[in-house]
Formats: structure tokens, sequence, C-alpha cells
């Protein structure tokens, strides 16, 4: 609706009527959209602004109101000692955030690409016509409908070691030696925490694929097997090329999710460095060492490498949200 | 009879708020372990029907590193809707700001306390919080089994590996093939500081930073006491021991899965309740001494008290209810039903507590030599100092390094942290 409202006024023949009644929406349309932006202004740039703010102080939980600004010493600062040498201390040259940046980043990247495979892979078997779809559509959304933080502790107890449903399994049928405590060793922790976020939201990339993949015209199939066009080089050539708009749109949503990841990790893995994420690190920061303005900082970096993650994303890819391809 | 006690609760609660203004609707904090909060509820029920206020349980995680968060979030916000806090020990120094003082309120009690544990919960002459029960951890032991294989407890750490490690291939051998030599708390959290501050101390290798504020952790006595623990998993505790927490080690076992379990005086309870696979089958020694010089048993101070936020809308009332759950009359019930050690000296004679809970009167010994965690020295810094330590720890523990590496790096990180001081 907006998008209409917001076209250019009709040129050349249209009449005068029509350009002042587009004018009249436009106008009406703006006034619609004053409370959201004061919404957002308030719930999400307000905050933001906060944030950034702190993480050029010195705050403390304990003296948030008494903070002062110390300029970009949380991020980077330097120390000369008497011998001359330069220490560099601060965010930039911290090897916890990085490693956690490491695996924020390959956590995201890895579960995405798996999501959006398997994504496909349902959505397609979701769209061709067989009883009981609609059951089967229903049902295939329910990891989806759980939230996480239950979905992680099921998950938790189901790769417990001594009692988890996956190790009797494993065991019962030889594939296992011995039991494995999939979430506490180092080697497997990041594994299980991207099985149970695939499981988790392979479901909404599916929904959003599907409805990509029902946007596209049936004769076009119909012509295509006329020509006798093999059914793999019509996935190739007519699906994916018109279901590419949707795709994007949908694993733009699921890495700007994947970055922020924070519960799963939290519920299911001990708090070791090879899970921490930049969003555990940063809520460690801020509530658990005091460091609240340290933590800020790494708020900051996270939102910062999201935008850019986000602008690249939809620079290179040449998306666009309303659907279209540009 | 239920309309009956339906209809004198509503009489009672008419004249109550009709008879006394004051009555106040508090809510408190729980994060407690096993039926801890159960126990409380019947605490707060007779508090209710003794005063006419009405208390509100808000249960939180019982990861005592999650409750600090969350605490601190709310505490951070000026938060009115909690009036009491249950807080850990080693809080005191880094929560003081946001809590009431209870000197005046306490000071007719403050006198039967153990005088250390009151110490612990003052910081610049003011009271912070009031203790509800201090707790010292015990080498939990399978009677039955030790038994079976001619075994006496152990004294040292290089015992119980010997021991563990012949019983759980032995009960193997017969057919259980669940079961395991120890188990204990491993996770990356506040657990696995009180455990290897015990291995560490135990081993005559100091305690992590002396009271002084002296970093002193990096030493050859701790690394081989680390290096010693980090040789249990695979072989006599489990691998995912490296993600136990307090309830999950009790799980493996209450379950009847492990000769020996490191854990405080509330799984006694726990374990020989009904319906307890173990019930009468274990009983409790001191945690073993290390080998070397000053090698020695060590046990970590824990212990849990009631702070009243200086945001509660009804102080009054807040440090009513604060009183009322660091008393003696509840402390002893808790005692009896949970086998929490009190904090009031008396009661550690007490004939009930005794004959219900024999931990009670031969723990006191080994909670009055148990070792604070440096929280003191590092005042604010504490959770980071313990989150550095825990860290090195559990690498080490899951093989990434060797102790002597890690304590090296925790040196460096723990002198950085200092700075010019705590």
């Amino acid at each position: 609706m907006a998008t209409e409202a917001l076209a250019p006024p009709a040129t050349g023949a249209g009449s005068r009527i029509k350009s002042e009644l587009t004018q009249q929406r436009l106008r009406a349309a703006r006034w619609f959209l004053v409370p959201m932006l004061i919404a957002l202004a308030v719930v999400a740039g307000w905050p933001l602004l906060r944030s950034i703010w702190f993480s050029f102080t010195d705050a403390s939980l304990n003296n948030l109101y008494g903070a002062e600004w110390i300029g970009f010493g949380n991020y980077l600062r330097w120390q000369v000692l008497e011998s001359g040498t330069v220490r560099w201390r601060g965010l930039l040259v911290d090897g916890a955030w990085w490693n956690a940046v490491w695996n924020t980043v390959r956590f995201a990247f890895t579960s995405v690409f798996f999501e959006t495979i398997f994504g496909m892979i349902v959505a397609l078997v979701l769209n061709a016509e067989f009883r009981g779809r609609g059951i089967v559509r229903a049902a295939i959304l329910i990891p989806w409908a759980i939230p996480t933080i239950v979905s992680a502790k099921m998950w938790a107890w189901m790769l417990n070691d001594q009692f988890g449903i996956l190790n009797d399994l494993g065991m019962r049928l030889g594939l296992l030696s011995q039991k494995v405590a999939w979430t506490a060793q180092a080697e497997t922790a990041m594994t299980a925490v991207l099985v149970v976020d695939i499981w988790k939201t392979t479901p909404f990339m599916a929904l959003l694929i599907l409805a990509g993949l029902q946007m596209i015209p049936k004769d076009i199939y119909e012509a295509a097997d006329i020509d006798g066009v093999h059914p793999v080089k019509q996935f190739f050539r007519i699906t994916l090329p018109l279901v590419r708009p949707a795709l994007m749109v949908a694993i733009i949503f699921r890495l700007l999710d994947a970055l922020r990841i924070f519960d799963l990790i939290y519920v299911l893995t001990p708090n070791s460095v090879a899970t921490k994420t930049m969003s555990v690190l940063a809520r460690e920061n801020l509530f658990d060492f005091d460091n609240f303005a340290y933590g800020s900082a790494q708020s900051t970096l996270l939102f910062l490498l999201i935008a850019v993650l986000t602008m690249l994303y939809i620079w290179l890819g040449k998306v666009r949200f309303d659907g279209g391809d540009r | 009879m239920k309309i009956n006690t339906l209809l004198v609760g509503l009489l009672t609660s008419v004249t109550l708020v009709v008879g006394s203004a004051q009555a106040a609707e508090l809510s408190i904090v729980s994060g407690d372990t096993g039926n801890g909060l159960a126990f409380l509820r019947s605490q707060l029920d007779k508090f209710e029907a003794d005063t006419g206020h009405t208390v509100t349980v808000v249960p939180m995680p019982s990861s005592t590193t999650d409750q600090f968060g969350q605490y601190r979030l709310w505490l951070a916000a000026g938060n009115t809707d909690i009036d009491v806090y249950q807080t850990d020990v080693i809080w005191a120094p880094q929560l003081a700001d946001q809590f009431l003082d209870l000197t005046e309120a306490a000071k007719d009690v403050v006198g039967d306390h153990f005088p250390s544990i009151i110490e612990s919960q003052t910081v610049d002459g003011k009271l912070v919080a009031l203790p509800a029960f201090t707790d010292a951890p015990a080498l939990y032991y399978r009677k039955d089994l030790l038994e079976k294989y001619g075994k006496t407890p152990p004294t040292t750490w290089a015992e119980m590996e010997a021991t563990a490690k012949e019983i759980m291939d032995g009960e193997r051998a017969d057919g259980n093939p669940e079961m395991w030599g120890f188990v204990f708390q491993g996770n990356a959290y506040e657990g696995l500081t009180c455990d290897a501050l015990e291995w560490v101390m135990s081993n005559g290798g100091g305690q992590i930073v002396e009271a002084d504020g002296t970093i002193s952790i990096n030493n050859p006595q701790a690394a081989a006491a680390i290096d010693r623990a980090a040789g249990w998993i695979g072989t006599i505790s489990p691998e995912g021991n490296l993600a136990y927490m307090e309830e999950e080690s009790r799980g493996v076992w209450q379950l009847g899965n492990a000769v020996f379990h490191r854990n405080w005086p509330y799984a006694y309870s726990l374990g020989n309740g009904d319906d307890s696979p173990i019930k009468g089958l274990f009983d409790v020694v001191p945690l073993p001494a290390g080998d070397g010089e000053g090698a020695r048993s060590a046990a970590t101070l824990g212990g849990w008290n009631v702070a009243v936020s200086k945001y509660s809308p009804d102080p009054e009332a807040a440090i009513e209810l604060a009183l009322f759950l660091s008393s003696a009359e509840v402390q002893k019930e808790r005692a009896i039903n949970q086998s929490n050690l009190p904090t009031i000296e008396a009661l550690y004679d007490d004939a009930d507590i005794a004959a219900a809970q024999p931990i009670i009167p031969a723990w006191k010994e080994i909670f009055q030599n148990a070792v604070p965690r440096p929280s003191a020295p590092t005042k604010t810094d504490y959770n980071e100092v313990s989150s550095m330590f825990w860290s090195a720890v559990h690498n080490t523990l899951s093989g990434n390094g060797t102790a002597a590496e890690n304590l090296e790096l925790l040196e460096a990180d723990l002198t950085e942290l200092k700075g010019d001081a705590w």
C-alpha cells in the first residue's frame, strides 16, 4: 500500500484532480508513519545511542549516571613503558574479543548455509501436490514455534552424556563405542550448537522459500515440460532465478539473527572459549564483570559489524525488500 | 473442611487489613537447588501467618553466576519489584551500594552468628546481608561399595583416585557399565572456582589471590593439583563432567552411578530422601588432602545470605522478613529439612538437628577451617578474577594446554587486571 501511495504521480495526460489526490494520499501516508517513527526512536534509537555513548565513558553498573567521557579508551589505548616499549590495550587488540568474533561469524555462516540448503529441499517437497500437505506444512513449523530457551533445554537433555537419548540410541545401534559429552567437549560443542540451530530455523527458511516458490506461475513449468527440459535443469534455470529474491531476503533475516546468537549457546554449552560469541562476551562484561563501558563498546562493535555485513550483502546481492529484482 | 479453612483465612485477612495498616506485599528471589523452593515457601507461610504480610517468591536459575547477572541488572535499574535478595557469600563487596545497612536492625542478633560470616558480609562498616546458612563441601562416598571392595574412605586425592578406579572397574565388570568413580562440578562457572580452589589449596598451592592482594596462583603445587584433576576426566569422571553444575553431578551420584561425589551439604538430605536409590548407602568425609608441602584438607567456604534492596518500597517489612529468614528458628528448620549448615553457633549443639542430620555437628570444624574465595581482596573485580581462574582450569581439564601453561597466562591476565591495586 505504502509503495503505491509513494509512487510518482502519473505523468503526461494525468488530470489535475488525480495528482491532487496523490498529493493528499502522500501527506496522509507521512502522518501515518509518524507514530511508528516515534516508537522506533524511543525503543531502538535511544537505547542504541545511549549504548554507543556509554562505550566512550568509564561507566559501571553501580555508577551509570556519573559516567565520565574517556574517548576511545575502551576501543584502543596505549601506554609507553619506562623501557620505551608501547603497550596496546583495549577492545581492538583483545584476543578474547576476536576469538568471539570468529566464533560468531563461523557459527552464523555455517548455520545459514545449511539452513538455506535444507530449507530449500523442504520447501520444494512442500510445494509439490500430495495428500496431507496441510498437515505436513503445519508439522514442519513445530521446531520454529518452540521458544529457543525451551528447545535449547530440551536438546541439552537429549545430548546429555549420561541420560541423553542420542547417546543411548548411538550405543544401542552400535554407532558409538562410548558415551560422548556433546556439549561439554570443545571439539563437539560448536557442532552441537549448530545442529540445534539448524534444526530450529530450517522451518523458517522453508516457509519463506515456499512463499517464493508459490509465486512462480505454473505455466512456465508446463512449457518447459512440453519442451522436454530435464527437471534438474528446470530447477537451476527456472526455479532458482525466480525464487532468488525471496531467498535473498530469507538469508539476510537469518544472518542478522545468527550474528546475534546468545540463548542457545548460553543454555547449551559451558561458558568456554570454544563457543563464546560476541553477545555472550558482551553480556558477561556488562553484568557479571561490572565493565559496563567495555561491554557497551563490544555491543557497539557488534552492531557495527552487523550493519556493515548487512549493507555489503544488500549491495552485493542487489537485494530488494519489496519482492522484485533490481 | 475446605470451606471452613477458606472462611477462616478470609476472616483473618479481613481483620488483618482492617487491624494493621502496615501489612505489606513483599517479593523475594530464590535460586535454590533441590527442594529448596518448597521449603522456603513453607517458612514464608509461617511468616505470613505471624505478621500479616504477604510474600511472593520469584524463582531464579540455580547457577549463582546467572543469578548475579540478573540481580545486577535489576539493582542497577533501581527495580522496586524485589524487596529481599538471597545473596551468595562472595557478592557483598560488589553489591554493597545497592543494599540497606542492616547493622541497626540486627544489633540484637549478630552476636549469635559466627563472627567470620558477619565479617564477610560487612563492607566498610556496613552490614550488607544477614546470613541464612553457611556451606562447606563434603566428599560423599558409597559405604556399601567401599565395604564390598574392602576400602576405607580416602584421606588424600591419590587414594581417592585409586579407590575410585578400582571400584569403578570392578562394578563395570560386574555388569554396571554406567558406573563412574568421581563426579564434581566441572562446568565453566563459579562452582568450578570452588572445586579448583579446593584442589589447589589442599595441595599447598595457596588461594589464587592472597588476603593481602598478592597473586599467588602461578606455582608448581597449584599446577600439579589442577593437572591431577585433568587426569580424572575420561578416566574416573565422565567427559560430560566438563559441563556439570551441582544438580547435574548430583543426578549421576544419586542414581547410584558414582563411587565418590563432591558437593555441598544440601545433597545429604536429598540423597537420603525416600525416593533416592542410594538412601542409607552413603556417608561423608572431609575432602581429601593433596601431597607435598602445606598439603591439607581444604573446603571452599560457601553460604547464602539475605539482603534488603535499597529500592524496596516497604523497607521495614522487608527487614522484618530478612531477620525472620536468618533467625535461629528458620535456620533450625533449614538444618533439619535441607541439611544446610546453620550460621548460629548454638545450633551445632542442638539435639534435634544432630538426630536428623548427623552431618551438621560433624561439619562445624570443617566449616570453621573453610577457605574463603578471594572476594574480599579483589573487591569489585572478583567476578572477573573468578572467571579467569575457572577458564584457565576448564581449559586444562578440557586438554587445552597444561596447567603450568594456563596458570602462567592466568597470572599475566590477573596482574593486568589488578593494575596498581585491586
